[in-house]
């Protein structure tokens, strides 16, 4: 319709426009740069790391003697960082949510907990860091572990998993609720069998997105939960959590920048990227298969 | 169906059982609150101390920064971070509306879905990632270009631009993208009906009433700016001196990283105070960008 408009009927587009043309085609170079540049960008680190990536160098420790490297020990802490962050921040971010939407009733506590979720997800990782430290590594005791470092990233996703809960709780009809409270459900039974259920969606996006913040992190996990990870973790859980280690992102920045070792950098930042295409596909398989239920 | 009793002792208990969940989802919803007021408090009480040490003016506008000689002037960082973040955006600002304009009305919806997942994908990289990249692929670049002027070749504050620019087109992008998508099509229509062109119905009626969007994602890459530590610490050669494009730089959040495992007494002191500095800067910035957002919404 527009294009009509504009290439049939509107007289002014039989004048010459120079200045429109040059503007165009400003926009399709640069737009065509850009493009073209977050092509290369993902295609040289694929290029460059997957050559590295090889059995031995996903599943074996690093080893000094055999002057072998392995990524398998900053494996396990990620894991262990993701679980563990997803089990403490989910049940507050989620229950925060339900608050807000559901319970608050004073406008101003409501603002206040607004605003406070906004400067939380404006802070930087590195101030996370540094607080994570004074707080949990010094006030706590937790030294530096990865223990330290999952309450550090519980604060720090805190903000996503609210506000993604908080979107899928507004996008449930006010029937439902209206319809469960007419029936006589109580309050926390119609959260417990309606709300949650039909919000599960954007839950999951929220969770995905999280894990997608705690791999990127460096900064702040390089100052509560330590940078090198040499060892695989030993020992009972507690032992396994109350040690330091580092997951992948930061193992790639002590490659890359203290040791200089540029093929190991990439054969870790190929795996980074493959993880974040697969929660990229994963939010989009879940945005498209509970919209057709 | 049958745990809705309509005995009254179940009642009780039901009520009871309201009563808590409530007082839990309280507690949660105040978890975030609790956070901001404790990291606040806690900021300020670790890096004050040093400040104080040091001396308030000295800390903030001394021109050395030597930890060896108890020379704690951070004035060179704080420049360097402003300059850094400020040409950023500078940059990455009319680019990005640019590339959201282009792909929200130039080309084909569904090439544009393929775009914008690429966009979304490079948003979600990791920052180290980023300062590979920009050591692998920028610096030597810049090295080449120090040569030609004679300049010995390192790290320098244009790497560490370059770097942030990058890291931070995708959301400017992606935001001003969903921002022009949302203005209504009539927008477009009522101006090309007038007689405008379609570049002139976009940049002059669309892109305007996507203002506040646009703002947004202007706050977002600001933020994203100047807290970045990871990438720019792998490209800006980390000099602690005045800044200039071709020489090295460290910028504010830098220091703490880099010196941090060895620092001790008055020094890591001294680096609490960096971080107090810089969640002052964050959240005068976010504040007044709130302010300026929600009046540029109203």
């Amino acid at each position: 319709m527009s294009d009509k408009l504009s290439n049939d009927v509107a007289i002014t587009d039989r004048k010459k426009r120079p200045f429109e043309k040059l503007f165009y085609s400003v926009i399709y170079l640069l737009s065509g740069c850009v493009l073209a540049l977050v092509i290369y960008f993902i295609a040289i680190i694929l290029i460059r790391g997957l050559p590295a990536l090889s059995l031995s160098f996903l599943t074996s420790a690093p080893n000094p003697i055999q002057q072998t490297i392995g990524i398998f020990p900053s494996i396990v802490n990620t894991l262990y960082i993701i679980f563990f962050t997803l089990l403490c921040c989910i049940p507050i971010g989620v229950g925060g949510a339900i608050y807000l939407n559901e319970y608050a009733k004073n406008k101003r506590l409501v603002s206040a907990i607004e605003f406070a979720t906004e400067t939380l997800s404006g802070v930087p990782s590195i101030l996370y860091g540094v607080f994570g430290y004074v707080v949990f590594c010094l006030l706590f005791g937790f030294k530096v572990s990865l223990i330290a470092g999952i309450l550090t990233l519980t604060i720090m996703v805190l903000p996503i998993m609210i506000r993604t809960t908080q979107e899928a709780l507004k996008s449930v009809p006010v029937s439902y609720r209206e319809g469960a409270l007419g029936m006589g459900a109580t309050k926390w039974y119609m959260v417990r069998t309606i709300l949650l259920p039909s919000s599960l969606k954007g839950i999951l996006t929220g969770i995905i997105l999280s894990i997608g913040r705690m791999v990127s992190e460096s900064a702040a996990l390089l100052l509560t939960a330590g940078g090198s990870a040499m060892y695989m973790p030993k020992g009972s859980l507690w032992d396994q959590l109350s040690s330091s280690g580092s997951t992948l992102s930061v193992e790639l920045y002590r490659y890359a920048y203290s040791r200089g070792d540029n093929e190991t950098a990439f054969g870790i930042a190929a795996v980074l990227i493959l993880i974040v295409i697969l929660l990229n596909l994963l939010t989009r398989f879940i945005a498209g298969r509970l919209n057709t239920q | 169906m049958e745990q809705m009793g309509l005995t009254t002792g179940r009642n009780k208990s039901k009520s009871t059982v309201e009563r808590i969940m409530n007082i839990i989802f309280l507690i949660c919803g105040l978890a975030a609150v609790i956070c901001v007021i404790c990291m606040t408090v806690y900021m300020i009480i670790s890096g004050w101390p040093a400040i104080q040490k040091i001396g308030v003016f000295e800390f903030l506008f001394g021109q050395v920064w030597d930890p060896e000689n108890s020379e704690f002037g951070i004035a060179p960082m704080i420049l360097s971070s402003i300059i850094a973040t400020f040409s950023a955006i500078l940059v990455a600002l009319p680019l990005g509306i640019l590339v959201a304009v282009f792909l929200s009305k130039l080309i084909p919806g569904r090439l544009s879905s393929i775009l914008r997942t690429l966009i979304d994908l490079l948003a979600g990289i990791p920052s180290v990632v980023y300062g590979l990249l920009g050591a692998i692929l920028i610096v030597p670049l810049i090295f080449e270009l120090q040569t030609s002027l004679g300049l010995p070749t390192s790290g320098c504050l244009l790497s560490a631009i370059i770097i942030l620019i990058i890291m931070i087109l995708p959301t400017i992008i992606s935001v001003s993208e969903t921002a022009i998508r949302a203005v209504p099509q009539q927008y477009e229509d009522a101006s090309l009906a007038l007689g405008s062109t379609k570049l002139q119905s976009i940049f002059r009626a669309t892109v305007p009433a996507a203002k506040s969007g646009i703002v947004a994602g202007m706050v977002l890459g600001v933020g994203r700016a100047i807290g970045e530590a990871m990438a720019v610490i792998m490209v800006a050669g980390n000099a602690a001196i005045m800044p200039e494009f071709l020489k090295p730089a460290r910028l504010l959040t830098a220091s703490i990283p880099i010196e941090w495992a060895y620092s001790s007494g008055l020094h890591r002191e001294a680096l609490y105070g960096i971080g107090l500095v810089l969640f002052i800067f964050i959240m005068v910035i976010n504040i007044v960008l709130n302010m300026v957002l929600k009046k540029a919404v109203n």
